[in-house]
């Protein structure tokens, strides 16, 4: 498992890597009202504003780690937000991206790294 | 701690909770504790919410005797005054002589004097306001001894009760002095939340005792000020700075209800208070904009500021959001906004604007959950 600055968490399955928001982020957030997802096949880039989450104090971004194509969105958090809160680093993953090169994944943080990013 | 914040008498218990500290008026309340917004506000829905508002303004007006303070404050404000019964309480505006609102109040007939709570934000202005027109006829007394706490829910009452079995049987806005753990308080029967409940004027030595005593029921919970605003957002009520201020009048607020007959057009004491031209003149002919209940049709929640438009293409934006979120006990979002008053049709469909797009939203009566006021 990989981690952002942006509290991400990226982990591989295969050719495709699956994208979530940390323990540490849902909780910062608050209650979460409110996801939009991309598309699937949708092709993003590195940095590119995907998903909105809500809380019930303020929307924020997620941004597409990788460069690559959408290839699989969590449909069942549109219905049910509140899942982001509930279980962050399992059930309520954000979508699965093909990346185009693999490579990106080397500038994020292993889990230590993540730990002592948060304190 | 942030620095030169003002604490209230129960800054060291919301702590202890837990709570999350913002700054606030020049206050550093608390705006969420442990359990978060969500389950706060659910909470004071369905037991007892105890809410910290001592950043409030509590001022006492006092002349020579009722009717004297009376006809005074009704100088400012366009609300029967005179009228209102001993020991009854009412909401009221203070207004500019455009018809804006300076502030909204709540004010009660004490039998000698006028007992007035205040917004935070505004309360050293407001008092100034009263000292300018109203002294020496009138005493204006700034109260900084005491605190406010607010109890909100269905089981407000029988907590209450078991201080005092007048609780039970005071009616929504009836005022009196009752004990509550050892301390005379000052209590009205009303509330922000659309909830039945109780707001407690304490002094400052003794609310800590009466807000431990009050959090020892197993119904009742300290509630921050997120779930404040959700809860008197599902209620339609009015936050000042954000649903009405100077640049909104009376009428275009919604608020004309507020104006008892004696001060309209054709009332015993017509007029007579800042702005009145502008004020009687729209109740009768209508404001060009007026407030109204905004339901989004989806799941995204429309926040203060986000336009709205009359359809999905026109350049041109017919209203505002001045309130928005997400609704608990709605389940889903809710909003309050200005709209041209063609619009302002209850079941009207319009536009918000957000990250681009344009989402419906229903034009709502308000409140958007039924009230639960002891009547």
């Amino acid at each position: 498992m990989k981690y952002t600055e942006e509290h991400e968490w990226l982990r591989v399955e295969g050719d495709i890597v699956v994208v979530g928001i940390t323990e540490h982020a849902s909780t910062q957030l608050g209650d979460i009202v409110f996801v939009e997802l991309p598309e699937e096949g949708d092709t993003v880039s590195k940095d590119d504003e995907v998903v909105v989450i809500e809380s019930v104090k303020a929307a924020s971004d997620i941004l597409a780690p990788l460069d690559g194509e959408i290839v699989e969105i969590n449909d069942a958090l549109t219905d049910e937000p509140s899942k982001v809160n509930e279980d962050p680093m399992g059930d309520a993953w954000f979508f699965k991206i093909k990346p185009s090169d693999l490579s990106q994944m080397d500038e994020y943080m292993d889990e230590a790294g993540y730990k002592a990013l948060i304190g | 701690m942030s620095e030169g914040l003002k604490q209230t008498p129960f800054y060291d218990v919301h702590l202890e909770l837990g709570a999350k500290m913002v700054p606030f008026a020049g206050y550093d309340m608390p705006v969420q504790y442990a359990a978060g917004v969500m389950k706060e506000h659910l909470h004071t829905r369905s037991k007892a919410g105890l809410f910290d508002v001592s950043h409030m303004g509590q001022v006492i007006l006092r002349g020579p005797n009722y009717e004297t303070t009376a006809r005074a404050l009704e100088r400012l404000i366009p609300m029967n005054v005179l009228d209102l019964g001993v020991d009854r309480q009412r909401y009221g505006f203070f207004t500019n002589d455009q018809g804006g609102i300076l502030d909204d109040l709540m004010f009660a007939n004490r039998g000698d004097h006028i007992f007035v709570v205040v917004n935070a934000a505004c309360k050293d202005a407001d008092i100034a306001h009263l000292r300018n027109h109203l002294e020496p006829e009138i005493t204006v007394i700034s109260l900084e001894n005491r605190a406010l706490l607010a109890i909100q829910g269905p089981t407000a009452e029988t907590v209450m009760a078991e201080y005092h079995p007048r609780f039970a049987n005071m009616r929504f806005m009836d005022v009196d002095t009752l004990p509550i753990a050892g301390a005379e308080c000052w209590v009205s029967r009303s509330g922000y939340t659309g909830e039945d409940g109780y707001e407690i004027s304490i002094p400052v030595a003794a609310a800590e005792t009466v807000a431990r005593a009050l959090l020892a029921h197993d119904d009742v919970e300290f509630i921050g000020l997120g779930a404040r605003d959700s809860l008197r957002l599902e209620a339609g009520l009015c936050l000042y700075g954000h649903d009405i201020d100077t640049d909104t009048t009376p009428t275009s607020a919604s608020l004309n209800w507020a104006i008892q007959k004696a001060r309209r057009a054709d009332g015993a004491r017509a007029g007579g208070f800042p702005g009145a031209n502008i004020i009687l003149r729209q109740m009768e002919n209508g404001a060009p904009h007026r407030r109204v209940g905004l339901r989004p049709t989806g799941r995204a929640p429309m926040r203060e500021g986000v336009e709205i438009f009359a359809d999905e293409t026109s350049t041109d934006a017919v209203g505002k959001v001045t309130s928005g979120g997400f609704g608990p006990s709605v389940e889903g979002p809710v909003a309050m906004g200005y709209v041209t008053a063609d619009l302002a049709t209850v079941g009207t469909t319009l536009y918000g604007e957000v990250r681009g797009k344009r989402h419906p939203v229903e034009v709502s009566s308000l409140p958007f959950g039924p009230a639960n006021f002891k009547r």
